[in-house]
């Protein structure tokens, strides 16, 4: 075969290559604008003031979804509240304390394995665990507990690498001036890798206040008629209330129903989008 | 010159409460640090503790053999052969989408895209694992259950494919990010090598960079169907839910996901019924705990190849 | 002697409400002996240093006398970086170093368990390599290790982080804006920031570890020009690569050779400057300074 036409095969199997991946990623583009599309196009004539602040009326058919929002609030709030702190002091122990040995390789096995474990299972384990158990009932502490235990991997994890970000001359530079490590970490490194945790454990809660399964059996209900009042209370959650319409209400509304998916993806995935792009903002500005 | 002779003695040094405050926190570090290992082993626990009654009475051999799922006859019939073969179905389909999809998509991301296309990517794929699993189910009622019932001029859309196509998408995230992450990884200098060679992009891909990835794109391969096996909403709301054996993609089927979430909340609670979905659980964990643990090593081998 | 035994006692006190007899005592002899007792000379006997049961220093000893500069050279790998920082206990953070034999500063031995390393280190300070600025604020990176020993008053901050900015020859420079982010200075600014910040804890000692080899000429003109005033006020002891800037500005230098990778690197020779540029004692000094290897 002559050099040129190996060249000019090489070429034109650069292009397939290229138009076939350039596609699948296309394919992907495309699918994702559709689901957004989707969403939007269905759910935007559900959304007005009614909605937003009435009560869902006759077993959600009519009326609006504020009990709804607010619930997911109430324990998507009460999570971050329980998985921001522990998260974050188990990063700094991974990241400035934890030794190289055998038992810190089996703490990261056992996050990556969190990350992992089901979400139907969490929520079985938050049943015998926490309402059960502990006693605590079917309750926004209860849901919230279930969800801090599978939210915490990826705080933990976003924890870790943004405190690895952070270059070990600063860390020196602080113990140098006769600052204990504890100081070091409160006063240099944390403050350096905020950015970083922040982001990771929003994109964390963002997919927390999505999640059904874990909410099921411990806490979630399909209807009630005042607000929560404290932790102690069942709640209503936004993708409970999807599901519980699409699964159990006859002759479901169909506007009613992607107006809540509305809401939710918007809430969710705003925030997600946005804290993704400002870490990468922030990524870009401070260079070590 | 300014400065006076040292003033050690204006130093306060380290009072004991201060030394005290800082115990105590570095205690509760300690203690958050092993939570996981915690966490995990309470979850075990929980399932093994709540899944006895089962095992006992309905035996661990009879439920993974078993090929009928009744458990509201009397007596019960807990085979979980359905439930397992039903999830594998489902999964099966939803990587045949995924796997080509993503790992294609990988690629172009990671080869031929400049930042500006990578970063719209990224943004596009955090936007796609950050929708609710719900909401997937949501648009899988309303758009692939009629598509897969008119196109196959079936009854019911509600079928194992319906359910395995929603839950390719919801994989994708999953499967295009760990593999990017594998072929980001690929050191610069074997790519520079190969086009030194004179070989171009592609043949660099193809011959060089996916094979140097390969194990990591493995990984991504394992963690997507960890995810597919584990998901619960989508294919609860699509599967239809027939606690039959399988035979084809065309028929409905039923989780082991789907039947927890469907059937706890109809059980008396400490029941053999009960114990059973807790069995499942045990079940699902196991293997999913298998998966991660599989792709972790191997990610973890890959990342000890590219140390310098 | 009195002022030696009264800071071991400080050391060694349990902290809290019995601690301030010790100090207030100490204060008082300060005071009176402030004029006869020249702090911050340190005394190396026999030491030693392994890395794991990598034994990379033996058999060090050295005298480092108050208000002087002693410059440690030799070839890189030859564990002058290490030597420096077994005198504020920075080693300690790497986790499996092992420091054996003697280290006493002004007579205290500062490898004990009675010495806390995090007080040593306020008593003696460290300039690295690359200029390490804190990601905030000049004046915050200045009051940074004061604020560590606990003062809290905005008066006796300013004054410091101007005294010591003035110390390391920068206050001129930035004195309009200390607010400014740290990271906005040049790399020769960043560094003298940095030499700043280590005085503003009043250090006895300060150990700096080739602080110029990252700048450019003029920055290494100013940071020798610093270290020159400085030595009237604090022991400074520098590693360096630079054969030169040894001469310039160190009082005595001391050569660590190690011969072979599999033995550990000694002492060679330590002396007088000039001594060592001109006549050196060991043949082996000569011909490193005489640039035939290294």
């Amino acid at each position: 075969m002559s050099r040129t036409s190996r060249t000019r095969r090489a070429r034109s199997a650069e292009a397939v290559a290229r138009i076939l991946t350039g596609g699948a990623a296309l394919g992907v583009v495309a699918v994702a604008l559709f689901v957004l599309g989707y969403i939007v196009y269905n759910g935007i004539g559900a959304i007005d003031f009614t909605f937003l602040t009435d009560v869902p009326r006759d077993r959600g058919r009519e009326g609006g979804i504020l009990p709804v929002i607010v619930g997911t609030i109430w324990v998507t709030t009460a999570t971050a509240a329980l998985t921001l702190p522990i998260g974050v002091l188990a990063g700094i122990y991974l990241s400035e304390y934890a030794p190289r040995n055998l038992a810190t390789r089996a703490i990261r096995l056992a996050i990556t394995n969190m990350a992992g474990v089901p979400s139907i299972v969490y929520g079985l384990f938050g049943l015998a665990a926490f309402v059960l158990t502990a006693g605590l009932g079917r309750s926004i502490i209860a849901s919230a507990l279930t969800l801090t235990c599978m939210t915490l991997p990826v705080v933990i994890t976003a924890t870790e690498e943004a405190l690895r970000q952070i270059p070990q001359d600063l860390r020196q530079a602080s113990l140098a001036l006769g600052a204990t490590r504890l100081r070091t970490i409160y006063k240099v490194v944390l403050p350096a890798a905020a950015p970083g945790i922040i982001t990771g454990s929003i994109l964390g809660l963002a997919r927390a206040a999505g999640e059904t399964a874990p909410i099921l059996f411990t806490g979630a209900v399909f209807q009630m008629r005042r607000l929560p009042e404290d932790l102690s209370s069942q709640f209503m959650s936004l993708p409970y209330h999807i599901y519980a319409q699409v699964t159990s209400v006859p002759g479901w509304n169909r506007t009613l129903v992607w107006g809540t998916a509305l809401v939710l993806v918007a809430g969710v995935s705003v925030v997600s989008v946005i804290a993704a792009l400002w870490r990468s903002a922030q990524r870009r500005r401070v260079k070590w | 010159m300014s400065i006076p002779p040292s003033h050690g003695e204006r130093r306060r040094g380290r009072t004991t409460m201060r030394r005290a405050a800082e115990g105590v926190v570095l205690a509760f570090i300690y203690v958050c640090g092993w939570l996981a290992i915690i966490i995990l082993a309470a979850i075990a626990l929980f399932l093994i503790l709540n899944s006895v009654r089962a095992l006992n009475e309905a035996g661990l051999g009879s439920m993974l053999s078993g090929t009928a799922w009744y458990p509201t006859s009397n007596p019960g019939k807990f085979g979980m052969l359905p439930l397992i073969l039903g999830s594998l179905l489902v999964t099966a389909v939803a990587l045949v989408v995924s796997v080509p999809l993503g790992v294609a998509a990988a690629v172009f991301i990671s080869e031929f895209s400049g930042t500006g296309v990578k970063d719209i990517m990224k943004s596009i794929i955090e936007f796609m694992a950050a929708v609710p699993s719900v909401v997937y189910g949501l648009i899988g009622v309303a758009v692939v259950i009629p598509l897969v019932k008119d196109v196959f001029a079936l009854n019911s859309g509600m079928t194992a494919l319906a359910g395995g196509i929603v839950l390719g998408v919801m994989s994708l995230p999953t499967v295009i990010s760990i593999s990017e992450d594998a072929l980001h990884a690929v050191p610069f200098d074997l790519r520079q090598g190969s086009a030194a060679l004179g070989n171009t992009r592609w043949q660099t891909t193809y011959k060089v960079t996916i094979p140097a990835a390969s194990s990591g794109i493995f990984a991504a391969v394992m963690l997507g169907l960890g995810r597919a096996i584990g998901e619960t909403m989508a294919v609860l709301m699509l599967t239809g839910n027939a606690a039959i054996m399988p035979t084809s993609v065309l028929e409905s089927v039923r989780t082991m996901t789907g039947t927890i979430a469907a059937e706890m909340g109809e059980v008396v609670q400490g029941g053999l019924h009960y114990s059973v979905l807790f069995a499942v659980g045990l079940v699902l964990f196991v293997i999913t705990f298998a998966i991660n643990l599989a792709a972790d090593l191997v990610l973890e081998g890959q990342r000890k190849r590219w140390r310098r | 002697m009195v002022t030696a035994l009264l800071l071991e006692r400080e050391g060694a006190a349990p902290l809290g409400a019995p601690h301030m007899h010790v100090r207030e005592a100490a204060e008082v002899a300060t005071r009176d002996e402030a004029s006869s007792t020249i702090r911050g000379s340190f005394s190396l006997t026999g030491v030693s240093v392994a890395y794991g049961r990598d034994q990379v220093i033996e058999g060090v000893d050295m005298e480092i006398p108050p208000r002087s500069v002693t410059a440690l050279i030799g070839p890189s790998g030859c564990g002058k970086s290490t030597l420096l920082r077994c005198l504020n206990r920075m080693n300690d953070e790497l986790g499996n170093v092992t420091v054996g034999g003697r280290i006493t500063l002004d007579g205290v031995d500062i490898m004990g368990k009675a010495m806390d390393p995090v007080e040593l280190r306020m008593r003696v300070g460290q300039v690295f390599q690359r200029p390490n600025p804190f990601p905030m604020s000049i004046y915050d990176n200045v009051a940074y290790g004061p604020r560590t020993q606990g003062i809290r008053r905005k008066a006796e901050l300013d004054a410091l982080v101007e005294e010591s900015l003035k110390g390391s020859a920068l206050w001129d420079e930035v004195k309009k804006s200390l607010k400014k982010h740290a990271f906005e200075l040049s790399g020769g600014q960043q560094q003298r920031l940095c030499i700043a910040r280590a005085l503003a804890t009043k250090p006895e000692v300060i150990l700096m570890d080739e602080p110029a080899s990252a700048l450019d000429p003029i920055s290494t003109q100013q940071i020798e020009d610093t270290i020159a005033k400085l030595k009237d006020s604090v022991t400074i002891v520098i590693v360096t690569h630079n054969m030169q800037q040894a001469a310039r500005i160190s009082d005595q230098t001391a050569f660590m050779l190690r011969e072979s990778l599999e033995a550990p690197a000694h002492l060679i020779e330590i002396g007088d400057t000039k001594k060592m540029f001109t006549n050196p004692d060991d043949p082996r000094t000569e011909s490193y300074i005489t640039g035939r290897f290294g």
